[in-house]
C-alpha cells in the first residue's frame, strides 16, 4: 500500500500532497516538512530509500523517492510494494507528466494541481497500484480531457478567451528559470519491463 | 436560454480560477496569509451563487489551498453540491475536492451516497471511475455498506477501466466493512483470470493486500497464483505473487519446496533487477520455512548469497542497499554463507551513505563469532572515531555494545579486553548512550567474577578522571558511566588496590555538579568504601585519614539539594561520626562495620517478578478491605498507606468507581511486592529536584572546561588486548599442537594417523580466563515465558475471515443470512446476481421456520453438529496432511465439504466450481503432477451400482439410526481422513441400532446423479426439504453398500481431456456380528467407461478396499472412473467380494451391484455472471430443446434449488418466476437453462452445445420431479 505521494521542490514547498489515509491539514503539513527535511539533506548519489519519518508510517514503512531537478517525488509506502517497482512508478509518473505537459517543469505543477491529480488518479487509487502503462495512462487522460472540452462547448469559449489573455504576460514568468524542464534522463534505472 | 448562459460565462471569467490564485499567492509573497484570507472570502462568496460552474471553480481553488495546510472542511457541503452536478468536468472537481479532505467523521459524507451510486451505474464509464476513485479515498463503513453490492456488479463491468477500478476498491470495502469479504470473494477469486492484464493485476493486488494480513485464510489460491506466476509475463504481477508468496510459505514448507524450482528459474532468467530482488527475497523465506529439512538447498542459498553480492558490489545504491537488506534475513537462518563475504559488508561500512551502513551494520550484528569479534569492534571503534554526527556514532556505540552482550556474551573471550573497549568507548563525545555504556559494566562486574579485580581497577582510574568525563557540558550524558564506577568501586572494594585514593576521588567537591542520582551512589559507595579501608587496618594512619576526610567532606552532601543525597549523605555521616567515637574508646568495630554492607548480589533475570506464579489460594483481585459501598463519598474513604504516590485529587471523577478499585489492586500489588524478595524496587535513577529546598540550591560551581585531553591517562587501549589476545591464542595453539605431537607419537605404533588441525575452529579458542557468567536468577517455579499480543486495534484483524470454504468446492459455512450484500429491495430484481440472490432465497427460507416439523428441525440441528464438527475435524486434518502424503488423494476430495441441506439454495451459485480445477491445495502440493498418477497411487477399488434402492427417506427416519460401535476404533482410523469420517458418524448416530443406517449428507452441487430416485421419497414440504445424496447401492446380510454420491475432477491443469473423470464414493456398512475383511471391488468396463486402477494390474482386477470392517462399522472408499463419453446415461455391473471372519471360521461372499452414472453426474456447478451468460446465449452455436412439467406445486425456489442441487446448476439471474441457470460438464459442453414457472407449469427452455446431452439431462431433470 502507498501512503502519501508527495512532490515539494528544493524549498519544501508543497506541489501536490495526496495522502491515502486521513490527517488533519495541520499534521500534513508537519508531515510534508519533516519529510523535506529528511529528503533534502540526503546526497544526490546516495540510495533512494529512507526509512521512515516519525509521523507518517513507523517501522513498516519506507519513504522512496526521486529528485528531478526541482522537484522532490516522495512516495511513503509499507512493506507490501516493492521498492524498486516504486522508484519504477515514479519514474512511469514523471515521463506521463512529462508526456501531457509537453516538456513538464515545476511551473506546470504549481499552476495546475488539478491536472497532475487527475494523472495520477489513473495510476494510484486509494493507495494501491492501478496502472503502470503509461500509453494506458495517457489514453485514459486524454479521453477526459476531450470529454471536458467538449462540455465546455461554447459556453466555455469566452472564458478560455480569457484566460488567454491573462496567461499572456505567463511567458514573463521566466519558465527557464525554474531551471527548465524536469529533465527526463533515465539514470541506471534497473530495467523493469 | 442561451444568452443566460453566455452571460453567466461572462460574469464569470472575471471571476479569479485557480492560476489566478496561484499567481496572486506568488505576487504576494510578503503578505500571502493575508491575501488567501481575502481569497477565502471571495470563495465564499462564490459558493453562494446559483451557478455551478462558479461553485466548482470555488472548489476548485480550496482544494488547493487545502494542500498549503488551510482547513476547508467548512466548504464540505459545496463539494457535495459540486460532486453532484451533471457535468463531468465539474464532478471530477468535486470529486477530487471530497478526496482529498473528506474522513469518516465528515457529516455530509452520508449525504453522498445515493450521488455515488449513481455516478457508478452512470454510463458513461468516465463519471463511474471519477467515482470510484474518489471514493477509494473517503469510503466509510456505511458507504462500504451501501454500495458494496453496487461495486461487486461493476467488478463485471463490461470495460476493463471500471472492473479494474472496481476490484480494486474492494479492498477498502473489505476494509471498512469485513462482511463483504466473503459474498464478494468468488468473484474477486474470479478476477485473477480476467483477460485484461489491468483487471487482473488489480485482483492480484488486492489479494495480495489481504493475504499478507491473514495468509492463512489463502493458502488454497495457492495453486491458482502458482499457475499465474508461471504464466504471466507481467512484472507488477508478479512482483505481488512473489511477494504473496513469500508470505505463504511459512503456513505450508510443501508449497516453499514446490517453489524453489520456478523461482530459481526466474532468478536465473529475469533481467528486471527488481524481480530479481524479489525472487531472491521469497527464496529466503522458503528456505527458512524448511529449516534445514531439504538436503540440497545449500545450492540455493549459494545462489542467493552470489545474487546479493551482485548487488551488493552494484554502483547503485538503491540495489547496494537492498541487497543488505535481503543478506540479513539469509543471516538469520545461514549465518555461515553470509560470513564468507565479511570483506564487502565491512567494505559497506565506509559507504558514504548512512542508509547503507547502517545497513551494513545490522549485519555485522550477526556476523560475529568468537574468532572475529575483536577484530569486528576494532574496525568499528574506527568507525566511531571517524563518525561524523552524532546519530551514526550513537548507532555504532549501540551496535558495538549489542554486538558484543549479544546471547549472554557468547562471543567474548576476553572481558578484560571488553571492559576496556567499554572504557574507550567513554571518550565519545557527546553520545547520549551513557546509561548503556553504564550498565554494560555493571551487568560484566557482577556476572563475571573473574572480571571483578580488573573492573575495579579500571572503574577507579574512571573515578580519578571523573573531571574528563564531566568537564564538557556537552558530555553529560556520558556521565552515567561514573555511576556505575562508583558502584563497582564500591561494592568490590576488595579488589581495589588503593582504596583511599578512590575514596578521596569520591569525596572531591566537584562531585557535587553530578546529578543526583549519581551523586547518592557516589555516597553510598564512599561508606563501602569506608567500611573496606576500616578492615584493612584499625587505628592505622589510612583509616583515621579516611575518617577525617569523611567527616569533612560529607557535610556538602549534607547540604545537597537532591533529597536522596541529603538523607544518605546525613546517614553516614552520623555513623563515622559515631564510629570515631567509639574508636576513641578503642572498640574494634570494623567487623560491625563491613557487616553493614555484607551479602553478595546477585543479578535478577529481567522476566522473574512477572514469573512468579501466584500461590494457591491468593487472589490478588480480591478485596483486601471491604469494598466501599458505592454511596460512601470519596473524602470518606480511608487514606490508604500509598496515598502519597496516587493523589486522589489527581483522578478524574467520573470513572471514580473503577479507579478506586485499581487503585486498591495496585496496592494489593504492592504489598505484595514489598515482601517479595525478588522483587526489585526501581533504580533509584528517579530523582527528583525539590526547588523548595532552602539555601541549597546556589552552591557555586566552577566549571572547568577541559576540551582537549581527551585521553584518560592509565586507561588501558583495547587494543593492547587485542594483541595479548592473538598471542595467547596462538600460544594456546602451539600448546595443543605440541600436545596433539606427544600424542601422536605416542600413538603412532597404535592407530592411522591423525589428520592435522586444520584452521583454528570456533571450539578451539578458549576464553582467556575462567569466566563463570553468573546466570540471572529466576524464581523457583517460573512460569513459561509470556506472549505478545496482537494489536486489538488492527482494522485487518476483522478481515481475518476463512475463505477456505468458499475457496474450495463448497461452502462448510456457506453464506449465512448476515453475510449477504444489502441491496436495496427495489432493485432486487434487476441486480440478483449471484451472492445477492443468495441472500434472497435464503430470506425467504428464514421466512418460513414455522412450518418445519419438529422432526426436521431436529434434523437439522444434528446436521449442524455435524458441520460444526465437521469443520473442526478438518483444521485438524490439514495438520495430520503433512504426515501422511499417500492420503493425498483421498484426504483432498475428502475436503469437499458436506453442506446442510437448508442451505443448499444459497449456495448454488458461488462457490466455485473453478476451483475444482484448481482442485484442493493438498492434492496440489502433492508431488504428483498429474491425477491419474496420484490416484493410480492412491488406492482405488471399484464399484458399482445396484439400481438405486429407494432408502427411507431422509426426514422419515432420522431417529432408527443406528450408533455405531465405538470400540474398533482404533483399528479403523489408520488414515486421518477415515478417522474423521467416523467421528462424524459417531457424533450423528445417537441411537443403537444396527439395521437401518442412512446417511444424510447433503451435498449442494456436486452431487451425484445417483440420488435421483432417492429423491422420490422426499416429503414435500413448505421449507427447502432435506436432500440427500445417499443411496442404497446393494445389500445383504453380511454387508450394505450406499453410494454417497459422484463428483467430478478435474486435471489441475485444466485440460479437459483428461478432465472426464468422475469419482464416486460408497460407503461399506457391515451388518454382521462377523468381521469383514479383504473387500475387492470390481466393475466390468464397457468401452466407454473404466475404472482407474493401478498401474499394472489387468483389466479385470479387482481394486482392494483399504480398509477392513469391524461389526457394526462403516466407511467410506472412492472409485474413479474415466469417461469416453459423457452424452449418454451409463450402467456398469460390478461385484464386491470380501471374507466373513468368525471366532472359529471364516467365508467368501460376493454381492452384485449395478452402478448408474446420469448425465448429471457429468454437470459440474460453474458459477456464471449475467454478462458471460448472455454473451453464452448470443454466440449462437447452442442447440436449443424445451419441456414442459405439470403438476409442480412446489414453490419457485424450492424447485431452483432442486435443480441446483440434483443436477449441478448454479442460478445465473432470477426475476419473479423465471430463472436463467447454467452448468458446465466435464468436457466443457455448456447447458443453459431458463426456467419459468406459472400456475403449477414448469416450462424449461434448455441450450446447449450437445444435443443428445441436453436431452437427457432434460429427460432427468423430469424424472426428478415426476417423483415428486
Amino acid at each position: 500500500m502507498i501512503k502519501a505521494i508527495l512532490i515539494f521542490n528544493n524549498h519544501g514547498k508543497p506541489r501536490l500532497s495526496k495522502f491515502y489515509e486521513h490527517y488533519n491539514e495541520d499534521i500534513e503539513q508537519q508531515i510534508i516538512r519533516e519529510t523535506f527535511h529528511l529528503v533534502s539533506k540526503r546526497d544526490e548519489n546516495v540510495c533512494n530509500f529512507l526509512e521512515g519519518g516519525m509521523l507518517i508510517g513507523g517501522s513498516d514503512y519506507k519513504l522512496i523517492y526521486r529528485h528531478y531537478a526541482t522537484l522532490y517525488f516522495v512516495f511513503c509506502v509499507d512493506s507490501s510494494e516493492s521498492e524498486l517497482g516504486i522508484l519504477d512508478l515514479i519514474q512511469v509518473f514523471v515521463e506521463t507528466l512529462d508526456k501531457c505537459f509537453e516538456n513538464v517543469c515545476e511551473l506546470d505543477l504549481i499552476f495546475h494541481v488539478d491536472k497532475v491529480h487527475n494523472i495520477l488518479a489513473e495510476m494510484v487509487m486509494g493507495g494501491m497500484v492501478l496502472e503502470t502503462n503509461m500509453n494506458e495512462i495517457i489514453m485514459q487522460v486524454d479521453a477526459q480531457n476531450k470529454m471536458e472540452k467538449s462540455e465546455a462547448g461554447i459556453a466555455g469559449a469566452p472564458a478560455r478567451a480569457v484566460s488567454a489573455v491573462k496567461n499572456m504576460n505567463l511567458p514573463e514568468m521566466p519558465r527557464n528559470i525554474n531551471i527548465g524542464d524536469i529533465s527526463i534522463k533515465v539514470p541506471n534505472l534497473p530495467s523493469f519491463k | 436560454m442561451a444568452l443566460k448562459i453566455v452571460k453567466g460565462s461572462i460574469d464569470r471569467m472575471f471571476d479569479k480560477n485557480l492560476q489566478d490564485l496561484v499567481r496572486g499567492i506568488r505576487n504576494h509573497k510578503e503578505e500571502e496569509a493575508k491575501y488567501i484570507s481575502t481569497c477565502i472570502d471571495e470563495i465564499k462568496q462564490e459558493l453562494k451563487q446559483d451557478n455551478i460552474a462558479v461553485k466548482a471553480n470555488a472548489v476548485c481553488k480550496l482544494t488547493y489551498l487545502q494542500m498549503l495546510g488551510y482547513d476547508v472542511s467548512w466548504a464540505a457541503f459545496n463539494i457535495v453540491e459540486v460532486m453532484s452536478s451533471s457535468k463531468f468536468t465539474y464532478k471530477r472537481i468535486g470529486y477530487l475536492a471530497a478526496s482529498q479532505c473528506f474522513h469518516e467523521s465528515t457529516d455530509v459524507i452520508m449525504l453522498t451516497t445515493n450521488q455515488i451510486r449513481k455516478d457508478l451505474s452512470s454510463p458513461n464509464q468516465y463519471d463511474t471511475g471519477v467515482a470510484l476513485t474518489g471514493l477509494s479515498c473517503f469510503v466509510t463503513p456505511d458507504l462500504a455498506r451501501d454500495l458494496a453490492n453496487d461495486i461487486m456488479t461493476l467488478m463485471s463491468h463490461t470495460k476493463p477501466y471500471i472492473r479494474k477500478k472496481a476490484v480494486l476498491i474492494m479492498y477498502k470495502v473489505f476494509l471498512k466493512y469485513p462482511e463483504s469479504l466473503r459474498p464478494a470473494f468468488p468473484r474477486l477469486k474470479e478476477k485473477l483470470e480476467d483477460p485484461d492484464p489491468g483487471v487482473q493485476s488489480a485482483a492480484v493486488n488486492v489479494i495480495c493486500e489481504l493475504a499478507r494480513r491473514n495468509p492463512k485464510n489463502y493458502l488454497s489460491l495457492a495453486p491458482l497464483f502458482f499457475k499465474l506466476m508461471t504464466s504471466s509475463t507481467n512484472n507488477w504481477v508478479l512482483i505481488k505473487i512473489i511477494k504473496l508468496f513469500g508470505a505463504l510459505t511459512p503456513l505450508e514448507p510443501r508449497l516453499g519446496k514446490k517453489l524453489i524450482e520456478p523461482l530459481t528459474n526466474l532468478i536465473h532468467s529475469t533481467s528486471a533487477m527488481s524481480l530479481l530482488y524479489e525472487c531472491v527475497n521469497t527464496v529466503i523465506a522458503v528456505l527458512i520455512s524448511l529449516s534445514s529439512g531439504m538436503p540440497n538447498h545449500s545450492a540455493s542459498i549459494q545462489l542467493c548469497v552470489q545474487k546479493l553480492r551482485i548487488l551488493i558490489e552494484d554502483s547503485d545504491q538503491n540495489l547496494k542497499y537492498l541487497g543488505l537488506l535481503a543478506m540479513s534475513k539469509i543471516l538469520k537462518t545461514h549465518p555461515k554463507s553470509v560470513q564468507s563475504h565479511k570483506d564487502l559488508i565491512l567494505q559497506c561500512l565506509d559507504d558514504k551513505d548512512e542508509s547503507i551502513r547502517l545497513r551494513a551494520l545490522d549485519l555485522l550484528y550477526g556476523m560475529v563469532s568468537k574468532k572475529n569479534l575483536m577484530e569486528i569492534v576494532k574496525k568499528l571503534m574506527l568507525h566511531v572515531d571517524k563518525a561524523e554526527g552524532t546519530t551514526y556514532r550513537d548507532e555504532l556505540l549501540t551496535k558495538i555494545i549489542d554486538i558484543c552482550s549479544q546471547s549472554n556474551y557468547q562471543y567474548i573471550t576476553n572481558f578484560e579486553w571488553y571492559i576496556s573497549i567499554l572504557v574507550e568507548l567513554t571518550r565519545l563525545e557527546g553520545t547520549r548512550h551513557g546509561h548503556l555504556i553504564a550498565s554494560q559494566m555493571l551487568d560484566v562486574a557482577i556476572r563475571v567474577k573473574a572480571i571483578r579485580g580488573f573492573a575495579v581497577a579500571q572503574m577507579a582510574t574512571l573515578l580519578d578522571n571523573a573531571h574528563l568525563l564531566t568537564g564538557n557540558v556537552q558530555r553529560k550524558g556520558i556521565c552515567e558511566v561514573l555511576y556505575a564506577a562508583a558502584w563497582i568501586c564500591g561494592e568490590f572494594s576488595e579488589h581495589l588496590e588503593n582504596p583511599m585514593q578512590t575514596l578521596e576521588a569520591m569525596l572531591r567537591p566537584k562531585v557535587a555538579t553530578l546529578p543526583g542520582h549519581i551523586q547518592a551512589v557516589y555516597v553510598q559507595n564512599a561508606a563501602k568504601l569506608f567500611a573496606t579501608v576500616l578492615k584493612s587496618g584499625e587505628g592505622s594512619a589510612d583509616s583515621t585519614a579516611a575518617q577525617e576526610m569523611m567527616i569533612e567532606r560529607l557535610p556538602l552532601f549534607v547540604q545537597s539539594a537532591n533529597l536522596e543525597v541529603q538523607e544518605r549523605a546525613s546517614c553516614i555521616l552520623q555513623l563515622v561520626k559515631y564510629i570515631q567515637k567509639l574508636q576513641q574508646k578503642d572498640v574494634e568495630i570494623a567487623e560491625e562495620v563491613i557487616a553493614l554492607f555484607a551479602g553478595e548480589l546477585n543479578p535478577v533475570a529481567p522476566k522473574a517478578q512477572k514469573k512468579v506464579p501466584v500461590p494457591e489460594g491468593l487472589d490478588l483481585d480480591a478485596w483486601i478491605n471491604e469494598p466501599p459501598s458505592e454511596s460512601e463519598s470519596e473524602d470518606e474513604q480511608p487514606k490508604a498507606i500509598f496515598s502519597k504516590e496516587e493523589p486522589k485529587h489527581s483522578r478524574p471523577r467520573h470513572t471514580e468507581v473503577d479507579e478506586k478499585e485499581l487503585a486498591k489492586r495496585r496496592e494489593a500489588r504492592k504489598q505484595e511486592q514489598a515482601n517479595n524478595p525478588f522483587y526489585i524496587k526501581a533504580s533509584p535513577s528517579s530523582q527528583k529536584v525539590y526547588q523548595e529546598a532552602p539555601g541549597v540550591e546556589h552552591i557555586p560551581v566552577v566549571q572547568i572546561d577541559l576540551t582537549v585531553p581527551l585521553k584518560v591517562p592509565g586507561l588501558p587501549m583495547s587494543d593492547q588486548y587485542v594483541k595479548l589476545e592473538e598471542e595467547r591464542r596462538q600460544k594456546d595453539r602451539a600448546d595443543k599442537k605440541k600436545k596433539e605431537k606427544k600424542k601422536r607419537k605416542e600413538k603412532r605404533s597404535g592407530r592411522g594417523k591423525k589428520h592435522d588441525s586444520g584452521p583454528e575452529s570456533e571450539e578451539d579458542i578458549t576464553p582467556a580466563h575462567m569466566v563463570d557468567i553468573v546466570t540471572e536468577e529466576m524464581p523457583e517455579n517460573a512460569l513459561p515465558s509470556d506472549d505478545d499480543d496482537k494489536d486489538p486495534n488492527d482494522p485487518h484483524k476483522a478481515l481475518d475471515i476463512d475463505l477456505d470454504n468458499l475457496v474450495q468446492k463448497a461452502a462448510i459455512r456457506p453464506l449465512a443470512d448476515s453475510e449477504k450484500l444489502p441491496v436495496r429491495s427495489h432493485r432486487a430484481a434487476e441486480v440478483l446476481k449471484s451472492p445477492a440472490e443468495d441472500g434472497d432465497a435464503e430470506r425467504s427460507v428464514s421466512q418460513e421456520p414455522k412450518k418445519k416439523s419438529s422432526k426436521e428441525k431436529k434434523e437439522k440441528k444434528k446436521d449442524k453438529d455435524r458441520d460444526r464438527k465437521k469443520s473442526k475435524e478438518e483444521k485438524k486434518k490439514k495438520k495430520h496432511k503433512h504426515e501422511d502424503k499417500g492420503e493425498d488423494l483421498l484426504g483432498g476430495q475428502e475436503d469437499e465439504p458436506v453442506v446442510q441441506s437448508e442451505e443448499t439454495s444459497e449456495v448454488a451459485a458461488p462457490p466455485s466450481s473453478t476451483t475444482a480445477e484448481v482442485s484442493d491445495l493438498d492434492f496440489w502440493l502433492s508431488n504428483a503432477p498429474v491425477p491419474s498418477n496420484t490416484q493410480g497411487a492412491a488406492t482405488v477399488a471399484a464399484a458399482a451400482a445396484a439400481d438405486p434402492v429407494p432408502e427411507a427417506a431422509s426426514g422419515a427416519a432420522p431417529d432408527s439410526e443406528p450408533e455405531e460401535p465405538k470400540d474398533t476404533e482404533a483399528e479403523e482410523t489408520k488414515s486421518s481422513k477415515h478417522k474423521k469420517k467416523k467421528q462424524k458418524k459417531e457424533k450423528e448416530e445417537k441411537e443403537k441400532k444396527k439395521k437401518k443406517k442412512h446417511h444424510h449428507h447433503h451435498r449442494h452441487s456436486d452431487a451425484g446423479g445417483e440420488e435421483s430416485v432417492q429423491n422420490g421419497t422426499v416429503e414435500e414440504e413448505e421449507p427447502l426439504p432435506p436432500m440427500s445424496n445417499y443411496c442404497l447401492l446393494a445389500e445383504n446380510s453380511y454387508i450394505k453398500m450406499m453410494l454417497e454420491d459422484a463428483d467430478q475432477v478435474n486435471d489441475i491443469q485444466g485440460n479437459l481431456q483428461d478432465g472426464s473423470q468422475v469419482v464416486v464414493s460408497v460407503i461399506f456398512e457391515n451388518k454382521c456380528e462377523s468381521f469383514l475383511k479383504s473387500m475387492e471391488f470390481n466393475v466390468l468396463d464397457s468401452l466407454n467407461s473404466k475404472l482407474q486402477r493401478p498401474e499394472g494390474s489387468g483389466a479385470h482386477d479387482g481394486l482392494t478396499v483399504p480398509f477392513q470392517l469391524p461389526p457394526g462399522v462403516s466407511n467410506e472408499a472412492r472409485f474413479v472412473f474415466t469417461m469416453q463419453s459423457i452424452v449418454m446415461p451409463q450402467k456398469l455391473k460390478g461385484t464386491l467380494t470380501f471374507i466373513v471372519k468368525n471366532e472359529d471360521s471364516s467365508t467368501h461372499e460376493k454381492l452384485d451391484f449395478k452402478l448408474h452414472f446420469t448425465c448429471t453426474s457429468y454437470l459440474i456447478t460453474t458459477p456464471c455472471y449475467s454478462d458471460a451468460f448472455a454473451k453464452l446465449l448470443e454466440s449462437g452455436d447452442l442447440k436449443c430443446s424445451s419441456v414442459k412439467l405439470e403438476g409442480i406445486s412446489m414453490p419457485f425456489h424450492h424447485l431452483l434449488a432442486r435443480i441446483c442441487f440434483h443436477h449441478h446448476f448454479s442460478v445465473v439471474e432470477r426475476i419473479d418466476s423465471c430463472a436463467s441457470m447454467y452448468s458446465r460438464s466435464i468436457q466443457g459442453h455448456h447447458v443453459c437453462l431458463l426456467v419459468k414457472t406459472s400456475d403449477q407449469t414448469v416450462s424449461i427452455d434448455a441450450k446447449c452445445d450437445e444435443p443428445t446431452l441436453l436431452g437427457n439431462v432434460l429427460d432427468e431433470i423430469k424424472q426428478t420431479f415426476s417423483q415428486c
